[in-house]
């Protein structure tokens, strides 16, 4: 489905990322795990041109996309939950799911995708009127994720969304990217929290100062020595 | 310094007030490509100019009136700030701040040179006898061109506030302008975001000059005039947000037309400086804050 090869990214002189080599295959849960700075966001990114690479090619179903507009990238169902939210604090829920279906295709389908979103996360639905910003940590990444789900994903990219937020909703916005997977949308879930990453994903990548340095299928990464001493300290 | 009395002091707050809502509308054209696209834009007063040309144009060489040329200055003004916008603001939006500036700066200088070579520097005005009834109500007359302007400032801020409040395309606007990157996530396409921001906060300042002309002379020079109190406005009602320039607007306009009654001829501007000044030190920040909504 996502097909990335021999990707190499630049900030200005420094480079980022070295020759990225990975793939994501329809209905899967993939992982990238990594350190901070290792370049997962980075990755991100790039796949949706926010960012340019300076060598190497991205392939989604069967098209190169690496030439293409982030919104030409975001018709084609490749979304991305940027790490920090990113949720516009000023406007309301409704708003900021509204604005998830902002392109035809997805507006064509609001209400649908609306109801879908406040199935998985109901403490949306008792919020719609409240203006984001005011939400907690948690509360506000279920918007994220709502907002990314109301623009009709085919593959969707979730940047740390554990980041910064209380153990008890961590848990449950896991529950609901599962139950995402569940009912077919494919996933690609950036993590440095690689024990829940791992433990629920199908494969995953270790992202190490921009390189892949390890892969797999996640269960045989969770016994993995190495990630076991270096990322789980065990 | 003069003490005026009270019929003075009425009629300076009332035509502060009309002529506040020519300023807000300037400011909320030039806070709304801040607010957008972090850009200050320098060329905002030559491209008013423009919209007074427009509509004096219109009345001498084809004797369309000065309010129905609105119809003509608006869409100039928003296709010519949709193609400033697209072929000279794009290239430089990830440059240094000061290259826009001076871009901007340029440009205005441009418009200017070019008006001042193809209409020279006379001063001109619209002899158009309706235009220059006043109505009296007590002591306080009220021109006639101000009181249109102003109802049309307000008429064309609230259409605009509708439109960025009600429509998707406005809340696209909104949402380039609080978070960029959630913007492109959802699908804006950003670079239209910005050409629209464009047009529409140089159709905004199209309308003022439209407004204007009818009480005020044209010359190439004259949008400065306006825009330097914009400037006042938009940092007063804090950089970004609409309803700050809006109010803000209202504000200065009374605090210049008052402060023009206390310190006369070559001074009157002296309050709105000395606030803005205040402001920049005290409250960078503004009144009612950087775009809250
Ligand atoms: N906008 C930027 N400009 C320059 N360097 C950056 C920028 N963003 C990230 N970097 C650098 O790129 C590297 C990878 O960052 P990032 O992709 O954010 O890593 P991660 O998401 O894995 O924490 C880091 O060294 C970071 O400092
Ligand atoms: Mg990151």
């Amino acid at each position: 489905m996502l097909s990335i090869k021999d990707l190499d990214v630049h900030y200005d002189d420094v480079q980022v990322l070295h020759g990225v080599t990975m793939e994501v295959r329809a209905t899967e849960i993939v992982t990238i795990v990594g350190a901070n700075g290792a370049g997962k966001t980075t990755l991100l990114k790039t796949i949706t041109s926010i960012h340019r690479s300076s060598k190497g090619q991205i392939w989604f179903e069967g098209e190169r996309i690496d030439h293409l507009s982030p919104h030409h990238i975001v018709d084609r169902g490749l979304i991305r939950i940027p790490e920090g939210r990113k949720i516009f604090p000023t406007m309301s829920v409704l708003e900021n799911l509204e604005l998830g279906s902002y392109l035809p295709k997805a507006k064509a389908l609001r209400s649908e995708s609306m109801g879908k979103v406040f199935d998985l996360f109901p403490r949306l639905r008792e919020r719609t009127r409240q203006l984001a910003g005011t939400l907690s940590g948690g509360e506000q990444q279920m918007l994220a994720i709502g907002r990314g789900l109301m623009t009709l994903p085919r593959l969707l990219m979730l940047d740390e969304p554990s980041l910064g937020i209380a153990p008890l909703l961590v848990r449950e916005i896991f529950r609901t990217i599962r139950e995402v997977n569940h009912q077919g949308t494919t996933l690609l879930l950036v993590e440095q929290n690689v024990f829940n990453a791992l433990d629920m994903a199908h494969r995953g990548y270790v992202l190490e100062n921009g390189k892949i340095v390890l892969q797999g299928e996640a269960h045989d990464l969770l016994g993995n020595e190495y990630i076991k001493e270096s990322y789980l300290g065990i | 310094m003069n003490f005026p009395g009270l019929p003075l002091l009425l009629q300076s707050i009332v035509s502060g007030i009309l002529m506040g809502g020519v300023y807000s509308l300037v400011a909320i054209g030039l806070t709304l490509i801040f607010g957008v696209m972090q850009i200050i834009n320098f060329a905002h007063g030559s491209l008013m100019m423009l919209g007074m040309f427009t509509t004096y144009w219109l009345y001498v060489l084809m004797g369309v009136d000065p309010y129905l040329s609105l119809l003509f200055s608006i869409p100039i003004c928003f296709v010519l700030g949709l193609l400033i916008e697209r072929f000279l603001i794009t290239p430089v939006l990830d440059a240094p701040a000061h290259n826009q500036l001076l871009l901007t700066l340029g440009l205005s200088l441009f418009i200017e040179n070019l008006a001042l070579f193809l209409w020279s520097p006379n001063f001109r005005t619209l002899d158009i006898p309706y235009l220059q009834t006043a109505v009296t109500v007590g002591t306080v007359m009220i021109s006639f061109p101000k009181l249109v302007a102003f109802f049309f400032a307000l008429l064309l801020t609230a259409f605009l506030y509708y439109f960025l409040k009600n429509t998707d395309l406005g809340k696209a606007i909104r949402a380039a302008s609080m978070e960029r990157e959630g913007a492109l996530t959802v699908g804006i396409n950003l670079r239209w975001v910005y050409c629209l921001a464009f047009g529409i906060g140089t159709a905004c300042v199209g309308a003022a000059g439209t407004l204007s002309a009818p009480f005020f002379y044209v010359n190439p020079s004259v949008g400065g005039i306006f825009v330097i109190t914009a400037y006042v406005v938009v940092v007063f009602g804090g950089m970004g947000n609409f309803i700050g320039a809006l109010v803000g607007g209202l504000i200065i306009g009374v605090a210049e037309s008052v402060g023009a009654a206390f310190f006369p001829g070559q001074l009157k501007k002296f309050i709105i400086y000395f606030i803005f000044i205040l402001i920049l030190l005290f409250k960078p920040e503004g009144i009612f804050g950087r775009r809250s909504e």
